[in-house]
């Protein structure tokens, strides 16, 4: 059985959450894991990776790999892939890896499959479960044959697992790094906002919640749970909020261990972006709304009178 | 400045899916179809940097013949040209071939920048724009959602999480484009009547070298629908709302489990 070669995304030095998700995944099917860890001064976010399951990993450190670039992290990744020649490439589906997948398969002349939520593995061959038409439907799909099978993960989908083991660290040798396409800058978000993309819990608030100031109630509902605020598409399109908050078909496709709607009707758009989280709550003056029939709890009731009370007994526990 | 801007058409958003009967494809029966909602942000763009610096916007699309409309509707809106690249139904969700496509009928063409939605709506894999910046050897941004074009080079704006990257690059370049970047327009009565007279250039996919039916990257193997859900439980908090959070909370906690 040939290797799983995983790319490891780090932010300052530390990797994200995301990528030892992948890790462990790849862990988990057998056989023989590596990483591929670009960046610079990244050799200690490397020596960690032993802990999560890579046998082998690939550090290319270099000032020029500071700041993200497609172009240099695809450069990175093809060499470790020669070094390598694992079967299979595992990306964690955030907005680098879901970026990078593409750029990365089409160097190497494969294909790539995007936003895995499932696998199943015969041989060396995956089948990958996916979202399509914003999870209105599940696709089962493989490369073809034609390997590496480039893939990406949805992050929260797969356990991140620390295991007993100390991996190996290798120098990616021989970058020419000629890079156009540079990040300057990154501009973190006030307060070091959760992104829904990434949260476990997310509280989302829709036309129901009448202006942009109350967000705040939401906000208060989200932090007592350590969540992320998210948004519908009538709330985004007001002014309300900003698009980074959208989830729908036309935002970001969520699948968090627990969602609550606030004042969302459940446009078909917006449960095609969340219908595939754990668990569902939705709080609706109209019992009506269409979001009630995929919820696992609901209240009938006006959000401003029930947030309150939530926030209170969340803080009591 | 030439702008390209590949558009894929796609099942309108309210659309609801049913399961063709091959059981690997959508039954395509009363489907609208329509300009996928990430490429009118990638024409909005083209139109606006081509009304300040000049130049043409040309529109280029792969797809069978319920293209042709979404291609119209781009016209209307203000593309001066467009491409019909007939296929496609074979190669849905093939990321790699359908840039190899793209990459095929936009090279020898003149532009400076190309533009794509960051995905198409529908197969949701939000690759080909990477992969064609590839094949055609072109720096690229994706997910921009501020940019800003200069004299052979530019300075985009791309969400990631928790923040935004600034992103400078030479043109040319390609970029995938994201809500926030721009208020795409509707199209007005007078550029939908002189749409009507613009010609549709149309290409043959074998015309390009490609044969779609080659054994793609891509191959489904089942299409299903999410499993159907239990229903929930209600709770009635008209009358008493605090009862009601507690009672949420309560089985959250211990029922969900869920925090």
């Amino acid at each position: 059985m040939a290797g799983i070669l995983v790319f490891v995304e780090q932010r300052g030095g530390e990797v994200r959450k995301a990528s030892l998700q992948a890790v462990s995944e790849a862990k988990r099917q057998g056989g023989p894991v590596s990483a591929v860890l670009p960046g610079s001064g990244v050799g200690d976010a490397a020596a960690g990776l032993g802990a999560w399951g890579a046998d082998t990993i690939y550090v290319a450190d270099d000032a020029k790999l500071g700041f993200y670039s497609a172009e240099g992290y695809a450069e990175a990744v093809v060499k470790a892939v020669e070094q390598e020649q694992p079967s299979a490439l595992f990306f964690a589906g955030t907005a680098m890896g879901r970026d990078l997948a593409p750029r990365v398969a089409a160097r190497l002349g494969v294909g790539a499959i995007a936003d895995a939520v499932g696998l199943t593995r015969d041989g060396d061959a995956f089948s990958v479960r996916r979202p399509v038409y914003s999870g209105k439907a599940f696709a089962t799909a493989n490369t073809g044959g034609k390997t590496p099978q480039v893939i990406s993960l949805r992050p929260n989908v797969f356990a991140a697992e620390e295991v007993a083991g100390a991996g190996v660290v290798v120098a990616v040798d021989g970058l020419s790094l000629s890079i156009r396409a540079l990040v300057k800058e990154l501009i973190e978000a006030e307060g070091g906002e959760l992104d829904v993309a990434e949260a476990d819990i997310i509280v989302s608030g829709g036309r129901g919640i009448k202006g942009p100031e109350n967000f705040a109630l939401i906000k208060s509902l989200a932090d007592a749970l350590g969540g992320a605020v998210g948004a519908s598409r009538a709330a985004v399109d007001a002014g309300w909020i900003e698009h980074s908050h959208q989830v729908g078909q036309t935002g970001k496709v969520v699948s968090p261990s627990l969602y609550i709607a606030c004042g969302i009707s459940g446009a078909i758009q917006h449960l095609a972006g969340m219908s595939s989280s754990k668990v569902i709550v939705a709080i609706n003056k109209d019992p009506d709304a269409p979001i009630f029939k995929i919820a696992d709890y609901g209240v009938v009731g006006d959000l401003f009178d029930v947030i309150p009370p939530m926030v209170e007994a969340i803080k009591a526990l | 400045m030439n702008c390209i801007v590949c558009m894929a058409s796609v099942p309108d958003t309210a659309s609801v899916i049913k399961i063709g009967g091959d059981g690997k494809g959508i039954d395509e029966s009363g489907i609208k179809w329509i300009v996928s909602p990430y490429d009118e942000y990638a024409l909005e763009e083209a139109l606006q940097i081509t009304e300040a610096q000049g130049g043409e916007v040309t529109v280029v699309t792969y797809g069978p013949d319920h293209a042709e409309a979404a291609l119209r509707d781009c016209l209307a809106r203000g593309a001066h040209q467009a491409v019909h690249i007939r296929g496609g139904e074979a190669t849905l969700g093939d990321s790699l071939t359908i840039a190899k496509v793209l990459a095929a009928a936009i090279k020898d063409r003149e532009y400076d920048l190309i533009l794509c939605g960051f995905k198409g709506v529908g197969t949701d894999c939000g690759q080909v724009g990477q992969m064609l910046a590839e094949l055609l050897d072109l720096p690229h941004a994706a997910n921009v959602t501020e940019l800003e074009v200069g004299d052979g080079s530019l300075t985009a704006g791309r969400d990631v999480e928790g923040g935004k990257e600034k992103v400078e690059s030479p043109l040319p370049a390609l970029l995938t484009c994201q809500k926030g970047l721009n208020e795409p327009r509707y199209a007005a009565l007078k550029g939908i009547m002189a749409a009507k007279k613009k010609p549709v250039e149309k290409v043959e996919v074998s015309s390009l070298g490609i044969d779609e039916g080659g054994g793609g990257f891509y191959a489904v193997e089942k299409l299903e629908l999410p499993p159907e859900k239990a229903a929930g439980t209600i709770i009635q908090g008209d009358d008493d709302a605090s009862a009601a959070a507690a009672e949420l909370v309560k089985l959250l906690r211990e029922e969900a489990k869920a925090i």
